[in-house]
């Protein structure tokens, strides 16, 4: 692609162009603050906490490190597409059922991460799946409610 | 029963409820930090006042509109705001119900009331507290009116209602840092790198010259700016830190933890009793530490203010939102009642972390430039270097067995950086940003936390043991140049972990069984069920503790001596590092309000403190924080997080004891005596590492 080209893709099966000057930006910074999709969480802006995950074509990015420049004709889900509080997706109703939040700031991200393994109809172990859990900080100690919720989504034998 | 200590200061019905059309709404100075306490307190008003939970609201922490309670801290939601409201909701019934006998010339006894209508001999009357609303003046003491419900009365409190936030929490946008408002602007404030620097170097050209910067303001040796998106506030922060020279001051403790160590400042008497000189015995010393750690939350501190028409309106994830308003009116030097502070949700808090200090940045920008809300979110590096840490420590245990192997006497002396330099503490706003300022206002020498106040850097350094003869110390090393405060536990997580290691090694060291020797010397009859209850759990396991590197231990503590009485086991295997893989907890928090909430606190409780005991320390350079990242600082992962069971002792009749901070401590020292069971090593320095695993082989050998 040229430099100067605009770069094109969806979010949440929307069509998004965007101009050259602005593929320098984040795409986390970009969905927060020129989408309004505030669900996508900043923190770290390096990629080292799991808090920003979105899909990428299926596959589980940290938002905080792609700028808009990498992600040209590629398809993008966020937080937003998992629901509302009246519809849940099933992830979300998961972690509604087994109250696995506290403060909820690394929820989202990790629902984002769940989302990838379901649409990819992975088959995970109990190990496995906290490996891929390892790709999040949570700092309140709700792993083991958010483990809990996940098996259970997924199957698996506690 | 006394009066709650809150309606000292909001002594009014109309302080704590209000009567909305078909809906009553409950106002708590305290605010959800992500512990459940909302919930908690919407069930306690729900039940006296006999609505369901649907038809009830709750607010929290607004300057505005709540009463003022202070900070939430020290597990007193429930204790302190819970009391008081339901003291007021059982009072605002009482009122009601009274304007309705009088009104119909009938008896109290005949009256109840079910979804806030009246029943009249069990049938339904058209009378509800919203029909009598005219006639009912809330605005009165709640004491004259309040009769809280007995205990087996109650209906939503001992219940697991599902928390009413956590919809919002993961599936909107609830936090400070998605607040969206017209005309906001994104501003990042140019952090000098410590408490002392001074601005050596700095050409503004460099960021002005950045197409998107709207604004540069600078103020003694501090500056911000403010930019039309996150993207160029960021950008231009990073430019500025990389052109920025800074001269620092010379202060730099090669090893902070031995600084404090080494201390000879003024020593504190907190606590004597009989003599410790006269005893002797067996003598045995016990020294453990811990260093600087951080909060860590999830997300970095952010907060949003605007500045239009002289008011200056807040919103910020701060844990006491009308002291942050009267340190922010101290350094603006504005009334307090022309500032606002609105409590909105942030990343989990944990103690006195950024989030004050991120509202004064976002303040001093928006008065710089009036009539735009400013978001000002800091980065991740700016959490690390300059949030509060939580403070390093040394305590220092000498005790004496007699012929018996009954402990005679304990000799306690806490070293510690200060804990509880909360904002406005002492004097001073103790708000970062503040401290550079032309003129500056420095943080006021920190006092620690009084004992009456739970302690800070003594917390729990006070032994529950039976023991005659007991001298407890504190020293609060001021010389060192980090900016410390209060986190979770404060002093209780090193102090128990000092007493109940001590206790288990001396359990050893008599060949005694480490329960019978901590009943052994306890009177306390609910310390003895908690141990008891854990050990009827332990034996309830299915789990194998034999094999080389696998251990077991427990810890017990009752918080703040005053508070929940929590023990905990733990089974852990120890290679070249310590993994924790099963946990068990029995909790007594007196009446618990919510039982699945009480749990999720213990179980975070848990976690938390493995996290701070195997893995955390703060590293510096100088002066300096030079921790900037998660690599840095490494944190529980997912795939070593242990099974935890956690069993609460039902005592619904006795008061409340807040439980969200009981466990830190026991945790600790569970695990700690675990790795002596599983390698005959005492580890005594935290955290408890490969390095630190192979220094204490080495030095017991």
């Amino acid at each position: 692609m040229s430099e100067s080209k605009s770069v094109h893709f969806s979010i949440n099966g929307e069509n998004v162009h965007v101009s050259d000057e602005n593929k320098s930006t984040s795409l986390l910074n970009f969905l927060r603050d020129s989408l309004g999709l505030n669900q996508t969480r900043f923190g770290c802006g390096a990629a080292t906490c799991g808090a920003c995950t979105v899909l990428c074509d299926g596959q589980a990015i940290k938002a905080c490190d792609k700028t808009l420049a990498d992600l040209n004709n590629t398809t993008i889900e966020t937080p937003e597409s998992l629901g509302s509080a009246q519809n849940p997706h099933p992830i979300m109703a998961k972690l509604i059922e087994h109250q696995a939040v506290q403060c909820g700031y690394c929820i989202s991200g990790i629902a984002m991460q769940m989302k990838a393994l379901i649409d990819q109809k992975k088959q995970l172990s109990k190990h496995s799946l906290d490996l891929v859990l390892d790709n999040h900080l949570c700092r309140c100690g709700t792993h083991i409610r958010i483990k809990r919720a996940m098996q259970d989504l997924l199957g698996i034998e506690a | 029963m006394s009066i709650p200590v809150q309606l000292v200061q909001s002594p009014n019905m109309t302080d704590w409820l209000s009567f909305e059309p078909n809906r009553v709404q409950v106002m708590s100075g305290r605010v959800e930090l992500g512990q459940g306490n909302m919930t908690a307190l919407l069930q306690i008003a729900a039940d006296e006042l006999d609505v369901h939970i649907d038809q009830i609201t709750i607010v929290g922490g607004d300057t505005r509109q709540t009463p003022n309670e202070g900070f939430t801290s020290g597990s007193l939601s429930i204790t302190q705001s819970g009391m008081a409201i339901r003291w007021a909701a059982s009072a605002a019934r009482e009122l009601f119900i009274s304007t309705l006998t009088k009104k119909q010339q009938i008896n109290r006894e005949r009256v109840t009331v079910e979804a806030g209508f009246f029943y009249l001999d069990s049938k339904p009357t058209n009378q509800s507290y919203w029909t009598l609303l005219s006639e009912v003046d809330l605005n009165q003491k709640v004491e004259i009116f309040a009769k809280p419900k007995a205990s087996a009365n109650r209906k939503l409190t001992g219940v697991s209602v599902p928390r009413i936030d956590i919809a919002e929490r993961i599936m909107g946008t609830p936090f400070v840092h998605d607040i969206v408002m017209p005309q906001m602007v994104y501003g990042r404030m140019v952090h000098p790198p410590c408490l002392g620097a001074k601005l050596k170097l700095f050409n503004d050209q460099s960021i002005k010259s950045i197409n998107g910067v709207l604004g540069i303001w600078q103020d003694g040796e501090i500056f911000g700016l403010i930019a039309e998106s996150t993207h160029i506030a960021n950008l231009a922060c990073e430019r500025a830190h990389s052109k920025v020279e800074w001269s620092l001051p010379d202060q730099s403790p090669r090893d902070p933890v031995a600084a404090i160590r080494d201390s000879d400042e003024e020593v504190d008497l907190i606590h004597a009793a009989g003599d410790i000189l006269s005893v002797s015995g067996n003598d045995f010393t016990h020294m453990v530490t811990r260093p600087y750690l951080s909060h860590g939350s999830i997300g970095p501190s952010a907060a949003v203010a605007l500045f239009k028409d002289d008011r200056l309106e807040v919103w910020s994830h701060a844990q006491g939102p009308f002291p942050l308003r009267d340190a922010l009116a101290m350094v603006l030097n504005m009334p307090a009642t022309d500032i606002d502070v609105i409590h909105r949700p942030g990343a989990g808090c944990y103690g006195h972390n950024g989030a004050d200090d991120v509202a004064l940045d976002a303040a001093l920008l928006a008065k710089a430039f009036p009539g735009r809300p400013v978001k000002v979110v800091w980065s991740r590096a700016d959490e690390f270097r300059c949030a509060p840490l939580a403070p390093a420590m040394v305590t220092r245990l000498n005790v004496t067995l007699d012929q018996t192997n009954t402990i005679k006497k304990i000799d306690v002396l806490v070293n510690s950086a200060p804990h509880g330099n909360r904002p406005g503490r002492n004097g001073s706003p103790n708000l970062r940003a503040a401290a550079f300022l032309n003129p500056p206002l420095l943080p006021s020498r920190s006092n620690d936390i009084p004992l009456a106040g739970g302690g800070g850097a003594d917390r729990n350094a006070i032994p529950l043991y039976d023991v005659p003869n007991v001298l407890v110390q504190k020293r609060i090393v001021h010389k060192l140049p980090y900016r410390t405060s209060s986190m979770r536990g404060l002093g209780a997580h090193l102090n128990v972990y000092a007493i109940e290691t001590l206790m288990s090694k001396l359990a050893h060291q008599v060949n005694e069984d480490p329960f019978e020797f901590r009943l052994r010397h306890l009177s306390d009859a609910r310390a003895k069920n908690v141990l008891q209850t854990l050990r009827a759990m332990i034996s309830n396991l299915n789990i194998s503790s034999d094999g080389e590197g696998v251990g077991t231990g427990i810890g017990f503590a009752k918080y703040k001596n005053t508070a929940a009485y929590c023990a905990i086991w733990v089974r852990a295997e120890v290679q070249e590092r310590v993994r924790v893989t099963h946990a068990l907890a029995a909790l007594d928090g007196g009446e618990i309000i919510n039982p699945d909430g009480a749990i999720n606190q213990t179980e975070g409780g848990m976690l938390q403190s493995l996290s701070w005991t195997i893995n955390e320390a703060i590293k510096f350079d100088g002066p300096v924080v030079a921790t900037e990242g998660w690599l840095d600082y490494p944190i529980l992962c997912f795939s070593d997080t242990p099974e935890i069971n956690v069993q609460l002792v039902h005592q619904p009749d006795l008061p409340p004891l807040g439980c969200a901070e009981a466990a830190q401590g026991p945790m600790a020292a569970a695990i700690g005596n675990a790795v002596f069971d599983a390698i005959g090593v005492h580890v005594c320095n935290m955290p408890i590492t490969h390095d630190a695993l192979v220094d204490a082989a080495l030095n017991e050998s």
